[in-house]
């Protein structure tokens, strides 16, 4: 039924011109989808090794040829995982480039290959949060609605309601989550970047960050309302009520009373 | 002419009814009365025509959503379809408000029209009450209507609010808890009244169904019974007229109501229907299946008020939070009391009484009919802006998160930057719009005395090069000139002529200080004998 409600509003809106408009002035930023992420597989001492010459190349003038980190500058990432690695470089946040409130997600710089070998390297150095399984990540295996039950007391306070995304202080934010992919839902979790804190095993379990995920997957097939408006809450409503509803109608006041006289 | 018999049977049958009800109730008089009212035409004039057709839709689909809707409490664990929503506990009012989203034929689309009307009708209020403020309708005799006018703009709010509270969904809970710790700041009787109005603590089971009275019956028929105290008025004042050619205090020039008003008037509901259908159609509004059922505990991001109530989410958010005290254990919330009680008390006291205190400062007691062009008004041009500039920020303030994702900029830098702005930028946007008004003003003097430019150059014969100046037509000239030239007032000595001091002389110069702040920089109209004279010096 909710399908159903969804295909007549569906049909409803072949005005993609207010659809144009939307995605120009809500911002809803275009956000560039990294490319999947696929399961881990047991890192081979190759793998470490050309790990170890990528991250001397790319990361150890910040992170230190060690690793360890530089006071200031970067931190250890002795211990982090490799399933930190996969998502900061997956998601393009590592290496990082502008300095600002937060390191920015961006296309990523490395394909698949480049991000195990610098996650095996990484996971070599000390024992963390390994990348997640196929089957840990697969939202169709979820419940979604114990998702949004954790969601909304986990999360929601800094990613919105359903995901739409949020400000923090100081100029950070909790980005939006529909285009992430679950494999980088999971690991944010897991490894919690930045400002945002680690969901262990104990506060949300792998079955939780699943139901998570699957909740999180059940919010992009769009609103059964219409178009979402970003999924941001009233403000972005009232902005339209007064740009597309004021607006028109004090318009085609306007319209007609010039031609009437 | 020849007639069918059928058709004068069916005529006659019209007349007699016609009569019928007019030997009962005279109704014919009221109608010919009406009827031939006549009604100034411009396009300002339709914005209070908005609010009325947006009430008119409001009241349609509510009773629509009425039938559906449970005001109750009761938890119950969700049956329908949306699949995120699977057996979760919630209370009958938000299970209901799902059931009619999802289930009911076109209910969807109802709540969806009516929330985007309400939107709508908060908005074109205030654009109303703006033209009429920037226009000086609210003078004498329309002072009363004024006030009726600004009671439906609170009873609007109110009504608002009661909706968005209903569904109890995480977003409504949040928005009454908020209220409930705006109520409790009051000192002494704050509790008191928060346990009264809750029936108990916060949430407790009473208050939904009291809202639910509150938004479908007392607040819709205070509404209604003012819309009909505010149009009778309207009526027994005719409406006002800009200025214009023939146009004085003493007449009206327009269209008369009936058929040519009532016929654009009756398009029009369907121009305002239009756009709130499309939109309702179009864009989702307060989806409450994404805000999921009430819990005191979560808070997500985007948690605000519906924009009418923005700006004092916006006077909380900007207000810093040391001012709160204890006194003999009480605690005293001024960090809550300040800006959700004194400063909005303030803001509406003051537009409530505008027509008075402008009354104080021109000292006229006459009838206006005809509108003042807001340039004429300087100072009164510049509240209106200082107050609406005033307004926004606030009301960017209470967005300021989403404002700070949208720019990437630090929240904290802007509720800085903003606790500076809300006092500074008013005063700013006050003085230059003053000057842009007396600017304005000097240019209509300049353009009377001698008239448009033409871009021609004539040589005289001496040899002299002149530009060609076409002088006004009548109508531009009435346009410029007719309009009251205030001048402060004169204070009357402290003591009359046998040294007895006046009473009421501290009100007076009072009285006298406001009318320097509105009327010291001033342009004064040309004068006849001054265009007499321009023009004879022109030839
Ligand atoms: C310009 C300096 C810079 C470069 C280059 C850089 N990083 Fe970082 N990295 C940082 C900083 C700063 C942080 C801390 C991020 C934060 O918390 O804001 C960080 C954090 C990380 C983390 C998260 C650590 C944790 O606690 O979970 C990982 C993993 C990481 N970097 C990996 C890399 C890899 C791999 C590269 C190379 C491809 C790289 N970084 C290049 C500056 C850098
Ligand atoms: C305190 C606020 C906060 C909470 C609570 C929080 N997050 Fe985050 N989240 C953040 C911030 C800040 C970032 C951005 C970090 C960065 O850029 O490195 C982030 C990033 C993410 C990302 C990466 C998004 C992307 O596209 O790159 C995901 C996924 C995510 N969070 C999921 C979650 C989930 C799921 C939860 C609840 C279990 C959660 N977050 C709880 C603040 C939060
Ligand atoms: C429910 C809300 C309201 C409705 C339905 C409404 C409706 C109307 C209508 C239809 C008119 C005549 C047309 C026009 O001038 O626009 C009018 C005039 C007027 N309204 Fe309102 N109004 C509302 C709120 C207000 C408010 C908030 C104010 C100011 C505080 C106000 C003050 C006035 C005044 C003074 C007039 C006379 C204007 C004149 O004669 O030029 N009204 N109203």
């Amino acid at each position: 039924m909710q399908t159903l409600a969804r295909q007549r509003y569906h049909r409803l809106t072949p005005l993609l011109l207010v659809l144009g408009l939307l995605a120009l002035i809500t911002g809803v930023a275009t956000i560039i989808a990294p490319p999947p992420a696929t399961a881990n597989t047991e890192a081979s001492a190759q793998d470490v090794e050309a790990g170890q010459k990528l991250f001397a190349a790319n990361c150890a003038s910040c992170h230190g040829l060690d690793a360890r980190g530089q006071a200031g500058v970067a931190p250890s990432l002795h211990g982090v995982g490799a399933a930190s690695v996969d998502f900061q470089v997956g998601t393009g946040r590592m290496p990082m480039q502008a300095s600002g409130p937060q390191a920015m997600a961006k296309a990523p710089q490395f394909g698949e290959k480049e991000i195990a070998q610098l996650a095996a390297y990484v996971a070599s150095l000390g024992a963390g949060p390994s990348i997640p399984t196929a089957e840990q990540v697969d939202g169709s295996l979820g419940d979604a609605t114990n998702g949004m039950l954790l969601y909304r007391n986990n999360c929601a306070m800094c990613h919105g309601s359903v995901g739409g995304g949020g400000a923090l202080t100081e100029g950070k934010f909790a980005p939006g989550l529909w285009e992430t992919t679950p494999t980088h839902i999971y690991e944010a979790m897991l490894t919690g970047p930045q400002s945002m804190p680690v969901f262990n095993e104990a506060n949300i379990t792998p079955e939780g960050k699943r139901d998570i995920i699957a909740y999180l997957e059940a919010q992009r097939g769009g609103s059964p309302g219409g178009l979402g408006l970003g999924a941001i809450g009233p403000v972005s409503e009232g902005l339209w009520a007064w740009l597309i509803g004021i607006g028109l109608i004090v318009g085609i006041t306007v319209w007609v009373g010039a031609r009437s006289s | 002419m020849t007639t069918s018999p059928s058709a004068s049977k069916v005529n006659r049958a019209a007349g007699a009814t016609a009569n019928f009800v007019d030997e009962r109730t005279s109704i014919a008089g009221f109608v010919k009365y009406f009827s031939r009212k006549l009604f100034p035409d411009h396009w300002s004039f339709m914005l209070g025509e908005v609010a009325l057709y947006s009430f008119i839709i409001l009241l349609i689909s509510g009773v629509f959503l009425t039938a559906f809707f449970i005001p109750a409490v009761t938890p119950v664990h969700y049956e329908g379809t949306f699949e995120t929503m699977a057996g979760v506990e919630m209370s009958e009012a938000y299970a209901s408000t799902l059931h009619m989203s999802f289930e009911v034929p076109g209910g969807l689309l109802m709540r969806q029209i009516h929330h985007w009307a309400a939107l709508i009708f908060t908005a074109s209020i205030m654009v109303h009450m703006a033209r009429v403020f920037f226009t000086g309708a609210f003078r004498k005799p329309r002072e009363i209507n004024w006030l009726v006018g600004f009671t439906l703009m609170i009873l609007s709010l109110a009504a608002g609010f009661t909706g968005y509270s209903l569904p109890d969904d995480v977003l409504s809970g949040n928005g009454l808890r908020i209220i409930e710790g705006i109520v409790r700041s009051i000192p002494i009787v704050g509790s008191y009244i928060s346990y009264g109005l809750f029936g108990g603590e916060f949430p407790g089971e009473a208050l939904i169904p009291r809202l639910f009275t509150a938004h479908i019956l007392l607040v819709p028929a205070l509404i209604l019974g003012l819309i009909a105290l505010h149009l009778f008025l309207v009526f027994l004042h005719k409406h006002t007229q800009y200025p214009g050619g023939g146009r004085t205090h003493k007449n009206v020039v327009g269209l008369p109501l009936f058929p040519v008003y009532t016929a654009k008037a009756g398009g029009f509901f369907f121009v305002v229907f239009g756009v709130i259908a499309l939109m309702a159609s179009v864009l989702t509004i307060n989806p409450v299946w994404n805000y999921g059922p009430y819990d005191p505990s979560p808070v997500s991001a985007g948690t605000q008020p519906d924009w009418y109530i923005l700006w004092i989410d916006g006077l909380l958010r900007v207000m810093p939070g040391f001012p709160e005290y204890v006194i003999g254990g009480y605690t005293l919330s001024l960090n809550v009391l300040i800006p959700a009680v004194v400063v909005p008390g303030l803001f509406f006291g003051f537009l409530a009484l505008y027509p008075w205190i402008e009354q104080w400062a021109t000292g006229d007691r006459t009838e206006k009919h005809v509108l003042d062009r807001p340039r004429n008004v300087p100072v009164r041009t510049g509240i209106g802006v200082a107050l609406i500039v005033f307004y926004v920020i606030l009301v960017i303030e209470g967005s300021n998160d989403i404002v700070a994702t949208l720019f990437h900029l630090s929240i904290n830098d802007i509720t800085w930057f903003i606790r500076f702005a809300v006092f500074i930028l008013p005063v700013v946007a006050f003085w230059i719009t003053k000057r842009i008004c007396l600017g304005l003003q000097r240019k209509d003097r300049e353009l009377v005395l001698h008239g448009h430019e033409t871009g021609r150059i004539v040589r005289h014969e001496s040899g002299e090069y002149v530009e060609v100046h076409e002088p006004l037509t009548d109508q531009e000239i009435w346009i410029r000139v007719s309009y009251d030239n205030h001048k402060p007032l004169v204070l009357e000595p402290e003591t009359n002529e046998f040294g007895v001091r006046r009473r009421w002389y501290r009100w007076s110069r009072f009285k006298q200080a406001v009318s320097r702040f509105y009327y010291e920089d001033r342009v004064e109209p040309v004068t006849p004998a001054e265009l007499e004279a321009a023009r004879s010096s022109h030839h």
